[in-house]
């Protein structure tokens, strides 16, 4: 008995052991990192990545210590297997700070709120389940997200964001204003908030005094999956800024800085949650090149002196710190590839914080990688009826990156996806579509590989036009057109500042054929989340800007002037009526004849007279009433006495 | 407010009383009358019936002339008393905060300024002329001509992005530059540009985009500025070709292309969002004497619109609080040393004076002095509006509803002062950048249609239309008046009295629209072809209607010709007041300075009691029309060139009319 016991005390202990050993396999984790990259013009762009993962609730149970539990319920309560929330202010300069590299396709948003889900629920479900996930996100993060869920702001695309399943809903707010009542929910997701670690980084003005700002959650999860290998649930927060050091280094030297000078704080004391917490330095291969030019001419200038593949002897900048390791981007036959320099924020204290600073030592310039096209939109015409909407993309050639896969020269094309959402108040005619190539007007549908128009209704759904067009590579420019007439709105749909215009929310621009990923030799640095997040392949997406149309507006004080004046022609109509009503002509008369003949001077006598004698009549001197005569004067006297007492004590007293 | 309130009730209950008793009046007068026969003859009164008639009608034609007298007199009366009625302007859109901001310009501390550049090429139009150009807007379209390198224009617009703005709105500062031959003050007004520019884009406040257009004046600023507003409402050259030959600009500007190619100059159009607002900045060339540095604000945009009044709010208040500068609008300077309007003016303050010695709360009356200088900057504010012309290049905006004013530096040319004078231009347009880009909401708080008296002073319309419908609230009681007394004398028959009035009706039309017709198949012909071709084409109307109802009133007694100079008369002064009424609503000006000399002479046309024969009064007028008319057809001209609705006023209402009185004074009597 007490050997069957202990054989089966042992078998539990071996299974509880077997167990926590899985559990020790499957368990949450945060990372947090932080890439900082010079930019062109002077600025510098810098990317906080958090990451935080947990196993699925099947294996793992529903308790978490590092997970957020409000990102956990969220997901659980509306099935959400994919969702994308970005807040952004300020524009992305796709012409300076780069269209084709991974930060900017996935990070680059429109001004204001954007936010695509995709729910695992049935199809009828779907738009409940969205109309539910605003409302629950407006709460967590003190944003007016919940506008998002009348059916007239957001809308169901079918094949440009995520997966064709028809069960994700796309939705913008152009007009919401990004600040730290925002961030500061943000930042409650993080296991270490802005206590510890990188986000000790984020000072709120020196964020918001950026020229561009960007906060993002992402999340993915498959828990409700019917495949067993399930990864749980994985949430991604990103803060993209892009600041200007305020160091003043000469005209042509660009300026140097240092994470103190940046952000006005620097690192003194990792997270301890996390289990990776690095800061990148990434400069990219056409200032990779600018240097290597440069070092040749001095190499050829000086001829003797060798020079070391080493960091230090960089005749371009020099860093403050030595970086851990220096990864390099495995690049096309041409060109090298970007170089990122690793530095960790393990061994940092209060006494000795983490603050890494760059040195230019000559002046640079070079441009960063463009997207295939640049896409500007823009409105045409004028007045308050009609107008367009032209998306105009202009070959980027020049300085391009090549295709990834190789065609022949005839049979080349460019693909590229549009997809624009257009409220119900602007009436696109889908009809009027015109497409121009180099200034030519394409008359066949032969560059649009696939389309689909779903029209707006009025008060009840938005307008969609997603398409594929397919340019040849040697397109120098292409226009596209749209035709609209202006809607009118009832009265009490018009927003608080309904006189600024009405936002017309961005175009995304796709190109499918070109993806943004890096690609590094090491494979173990795939372990590393934000580098794997940059070996992603994602296509090169670029947001056109948000439009204003303005829109007639009513006078809104009309109301008012209309209720005084129909007030008044009531109060008129029905005095007047009454009047007439109580009246008793008879009675009137028979007094009138009487006063008028009592008090009739010489003058009237005379009219009276006059007027007999014009009417060729007999004149008859009026008839007098003596009886009625002194009690009537008598109280004409004491009513004007009364009067006049009354205005002089009324004189008296406001005097 | 309230007390407001009653006194416009109480004007109203007035009004609505006068006109009901006039409108009984006439029914009595008509139902005397018309339907006199039968309501008479039941009533067997045949004794009565002539007085009766007889008392009708000369009440009422003596009621029209009382009424037309008084009218008329009053509604001059009224114009002349604007400036009395203006009012202070205000800043009525709180959005605007005018005087929270600091001014920034310290010097001249320019760094490189992060703005994006681009060239624009610009080329002169050809003239089109469309009837009803003020009502559809400016034509869009691409423009495809052939012209030589040397004829275009070219442009230069910078743009800075506002950092945290979402690029929704933009504001444009406009500096007109002849690039062939610049001048010292063009190039004053650069540089005033430039450099709150450059203060632009360091700043971090900017919440709308900034462009800066120096247009190339070669071919006249409004043209340059034109040229650039159509591109930027329609898909350009620019947006459809990447590369297009930019001869101007490769020889010109090459060595700055490439020197600043990497910073993102291109060729291709750049636009930023709906405009918000538009300053045209110009330095004038002559200085000032005065003692203050001057500023002169244009306002007045092609058909009498007119910008926000709150942007001349702003700047005028900033020039004058902020930068002490001395503001005028535009006046006219003939009218300052006129005495019979100092002797009014002096009137009228002694008027003021008595009124306020009865009641201290009658405030009113002006001094003399400040009520000539507002005549004379409400005349000219109404001429300019009148003309329908665009009084500088920030017309070209108002076509695209941007509002947009012109201000003219003109500063003390005295090289110690200059760089104080840049510090004052340059705070003040950055003053009111700053303003503008406070405004949340487009601008339309504030007035559209308003008269200026001085820089601070307004008349809104709800004021000056009192004058305009004095003037013309006689002409409908003379036109039926005289519509009455013509069919007075006959007996009942009322299909022969509106037989003449369809061809007295065709005339306007038939006249203009044949004018128009002659004007356009003919454009490139002489002014005094055009005008003979009018001529003749007004007298071939002339004919036309005289053969119409000639015919007619030849065959009938003589006392028919006397009902038909008056039915003619009855229809001049009908098309008189229906052409004034609709030019009214398209541009007030023209209609009140139109209806002033149209309104007295059409009420006043009787035909001429000695017989002359008419041909040699024909003859005798034709040639004063060439000789008179000749400089106002030039005019004409200039103004169907810039598309004015006043042209089409001057063709289609004042021409017509001034023919059919010419037509009654040569009548028969």
């Amino acid at each position: 008995m007490s050997r069957l016991e202990s054989c089966l005390l042992m078998f539990l202990a071996l299974c509880s052991v077997t167990q926590s050993i899985n559990v020790e396999e499957l368990n949450e984790e945060f990372t947090e990192s932080l890439l900082l990259r010079p930019l062109p013009d002077r600025k510098v762009l810098a990317h906080f990545h958090f990451r935080s993962s947990a196993p699925p609730s099947k294996t793992y149970g529903r308790h978490h210590h590092i997970f957020p539990k409000s990102i956990y319920q969220l997901v659980h309560k509306f099935q959400v297997r994919e969702m994308e929330l970005s807040f952004t202010q300020g524009r992305w300069n796709y012409e300076r700070w780069g269209g084709f590299d991974p930060i900017s396709s996935s990070n680059a948003k429109p001004p204001g709120v954007e936010l695509w889900a995709e729910f695992d629920v049935p199809q009828d479900q779907v738009d409940e389940s969205w109309k539910n996930l605003t409302h629950a996100l407006s709460g967590l993060f003190c944003a007016s997200i919940n506008f998002l869920e009348h059916s007239t702001s957001y809308s169901a695309p079918q094949w440009s964001f995520g997966s064709a399943s028809g069960k994700l809903r796309y939705g913008t707010l152009p007009r919401e204003a990004v600040c730290t009542e925002n961030l500061t929910p943000w930042l409650k997701l993080l296991p270490c908030r802005d206590k510890a670690g990188l986000s000790l980084l984020m000072d709120r003005p020196s964020i918001y005094r950026g020229y561009y700002h960007s906060q993002r959650l992402h999340l993915k999860s498959d828990e409700f999956g019917a495949s067993e290998m399930s990864t749980g649930m994985v949430l991604e927060q990103t803060l993209t800024v892009v600041l200007r050091p305020d160091t003043f280094s000469g005209k042509a030297l660009q300026p140097s800085w240092s994470l103190s000078s940046l952000f006005g704080r620097s690192v003194s004391r990792k997270c301890s949650l996390s289990s990776s917490s690095n800061v990148y330095a990434q400069f990219e291969q056409n200032l990779l090149f600018e240097g290597d030019k440069l070092k040749e001419d001095r190499e050829a200038l000086e001829n003797a002196i060798s020079v070391g593949d080493g960091f230090e002897d960089n005749p371009l900048f020099e860093l403050s710190l030595a970086p851990k390791r220096v990864i390099k981007e495995s690049g096309n036959l041409q060109k090298a590839g970007s170089i990122l320099y690793e530095f960790s924020v393990e061994d940092s204290n209060e006494f000795k914080p983490f603050d890494l600073g760059l040195n230019w030592k000559v002046p640079v310039a070079w441009s960063c990688p463009q997207a295939p096209l640049q896409a500007s939109r823009f409105l045409l015409g004028s007045g308050n009826e009609r107008g367009a909407i032209a998306i105009s993309m202009k070959s980027t050639r020049s300085n391009n990156v090549e295709r990834t896969s190789s065609y022949d020269e005839n049979e080349c094309w460019l693909r590229v996806g549009i997809f624009q959402m257009v409220p119900w108040y602007v009436k696109v005619y889908y009809h009027t579509l015109k497409l121009f190539l180099d200034g030519e007007p394409q008359s066949s549908m032969e560059n649009i590989e696939k389309i689909l128009v779903s029209p707006s209704e009025d008060k009840v759904s938005t307008g969609v036009l997603e398409m594929i067009l397919r340019l040849p590579c040697s397109v120098n420019t292409a226009a596209l057109t749209l035709e609209f007439d202006k809607g009118f709105l009832h009265i009490d749909e018009y927003p608080p500042d309904a006189n600024q215009g009405f936002d017309i929310p961005s175009a995304v621009i796709h190109f499918a054929d070109f993806v943004a990923n890096m690609s590094f030799h090491d494979d173990s640095l795939k372990q590393v989340p934000i580098l794997s997040k940059l070996q992603e392949e994602v296509p090169v997406v670029s947001y056109t800007e948000v439009l204003l149309v303005p829109l007639t507006t009513p006078d809104f004080s009309m109301p008012y002037n209309v209720i005084t004046i129909t007030c008044t022609v009531f109060a008129l109509y029905f005095g007047s009526l009454l009047n007439a009503l109580r009246r008793r002509v008879g009675e009137e008369e028979r007094l009138l004849n009487g006063k008028g003949a009592r008090k009739a001077g010489p003058l009237t006598l005379m009219i009276s007279k006059l007027s007999a004698k014009l009417r060729g009549k007999k004149w008859e001197p009026p008839k007098q009433s003596e009886s009625g005569r002194s009690s009537s004067k008598y109280k004409l006297l004491a009513k004007v006495v009364l009067v006049a007492g009354v205005a002089a004590a009324w004189q008296f007293y406001f005097q | 407010m309230l007390k407001k309130v009653c006194a416009v009730e109480l004007i109203g209950i007035v009004c609505g009383w006068m006109w009901f008793w006039l409108i009984n009046r006439y029914r009595v007068a008509r139902l005397g009358k018309l339907d006199v026969d039968r309501r008479w003859r039941k009533l067997q009164l045949s004794s009565n019936r002539s007085r009766a008639q007889l008392f009708g009608s000369a009440f009422f034609s003596f009621l029209s002339l009382l009424v037309s007298i008084i009218c008329c007199v009053a509604g001059v009366l009224t114009l002349l008393l604007l400036p009395v009625l203006a009012k202070n302007t205000y800043i009525s859109e709180n959005a605007l905060m005018p005087s929270s901001e600091i001014p920034e310009m310290i010097g001249k501390h320019i760094i490189e300024s992060g703005g994006e550049v681009s060239y624009h090429q610009i080329q002169p139009i050809s003239d089109n002329f469309h009837p009803l150009q003020f009502f559809l807007g400016p034509a869009v379209g691409i423009v495809h001509e052939n012209y030589s390198c040397t004829s275009y224009g070219i442009n230069t617009v910078g743009i800075v992005r506002a950092p945290r703005g979402d690029g929704k709105e933009a504001i444009v500062i406009v500096t007109p530059y002849n690039s062939v031959k610049t001048t010292t003050s063009e190039a004053l007004s650069l540089r005033v540009a430039y450099s709150v520019f450059s203060l632009l884009s360091r700043v971090s406040w900017l919440a709308k985009d900034i462009i800066w257009l120096a247009a190339d004046s070669r071919h006249g600023e409004h043209a340059a500025v034109a040229a650039w507003l159509r591109d930027c409402y329609a898909l350009s050259r620019g947006d459809l070709e990447k590369n297009q030959d930019m001869c101007g600009a490769s020889s010109v500007l090459g060595h700055e292309l490439t020197s600043v190619k990497r910073n993102g100059v291109s060729n291709g159009f750049r636009r930023a969002g709906t405009t918000a607002a538009a300053l045209v900045i110009k330095v004038a060339d002559r200085s000032t004497g005065f003692e203050k540095d001057g500023l002169k604000i244009y306002a007045e945009a092609s058909n009498g619109q007119m910008p926000n009044l709150d942007l001349i709010n702003i700047v005028n208040y900033l020039a004058v609080h902020g930068q002490g500068l001395q503001v005028r609008v535009e006046k006219i300077w003939s009218l300052l040393d006129s005495w019979w309007l100092y002797s009014l003016g002096e009137l009228q303050e002694l008027l003021g004076k008595v009124a306020k010695s009865l009641n201290p709360d009658w405030k009113f009356g002006i001094p003399a002095s400040d009520y000539v200088e507002g005549c004379a900057t409400l005349a000219s504010s109404l001429y300019n509006q009148a003309l329908g012309v665009p009084t500088g290049p920030h017309g070209a905006f108002c076509d695209f509803q941007v509002d947009s004013i012109t201000l003219e530096f003109s500063p003390r040319f005295s090289s110690s002062q200059r760089v104080l004078f840049l510090l004052h231009a340059g705070r003040l347009v950055e003053g009111v950048i700053r303003s503008v880009n406070n405004l949340l909401e487009k601008f339309h708080q504030s007035f559209f249609l308003y008269l200026m008296t001085s820089p601070s002073r307004f008349v809104s319309v709800g004021i000056y239309m009192i004058a305009f419908a004095l003037l013309i609230a006689p002409l409908p009681l003379v036109a039926a008046a005289l519509f009455s007394d013509a069919s007075k004398s006959k007996s009942g028959k009322d299909d022969v009295s509106l037989e003449p009035s369809h061809p007295g009706e065709s005339i306007p039309t038939i006249t203009a629209w044949n004018w128009l017709h002659t004007a356009k198949t003919f454009p490139n012909s002489s002014p005094l072809t055009n005008l003979l071709m009018w001529i003749a084409s007004s007298l071939v109307g002339l004919l036309f209607t005289c053969a119409a109802s000639g015919s007619l009133s030849i065959s009938r007694a003589s006392q028919l010709q006397i009902r038909e100079w008056t039915l003619l008369k009855a229809v001049t002064v009908t098309a008189a007041f229906i052409g004034l009424c609709l030019m009214s609503v398209i541009n007030y000006a023209t209609a009140q300075i139109g209806a002033l000399p149209l309104v007295p002479m059409c009420l006043m046309a009787v035909p001429l009691r000695f017989h002359v024969s008419a041909k040699t009064m024909k003859a005798l007028l034709r040639g004063a029309c060439n000789i008179l008319l000749d400089d106002f057809w030039n005019w004409t001209e200039s103004l169907r060139a810039w598309n004015s609705a006043t042209y089409i006023y001057i063709c289609m209402v004042n021409l017509p009319c001034w023919v059919l009185c010419i037509r009654i004074l040569l009548h028969r009597r």
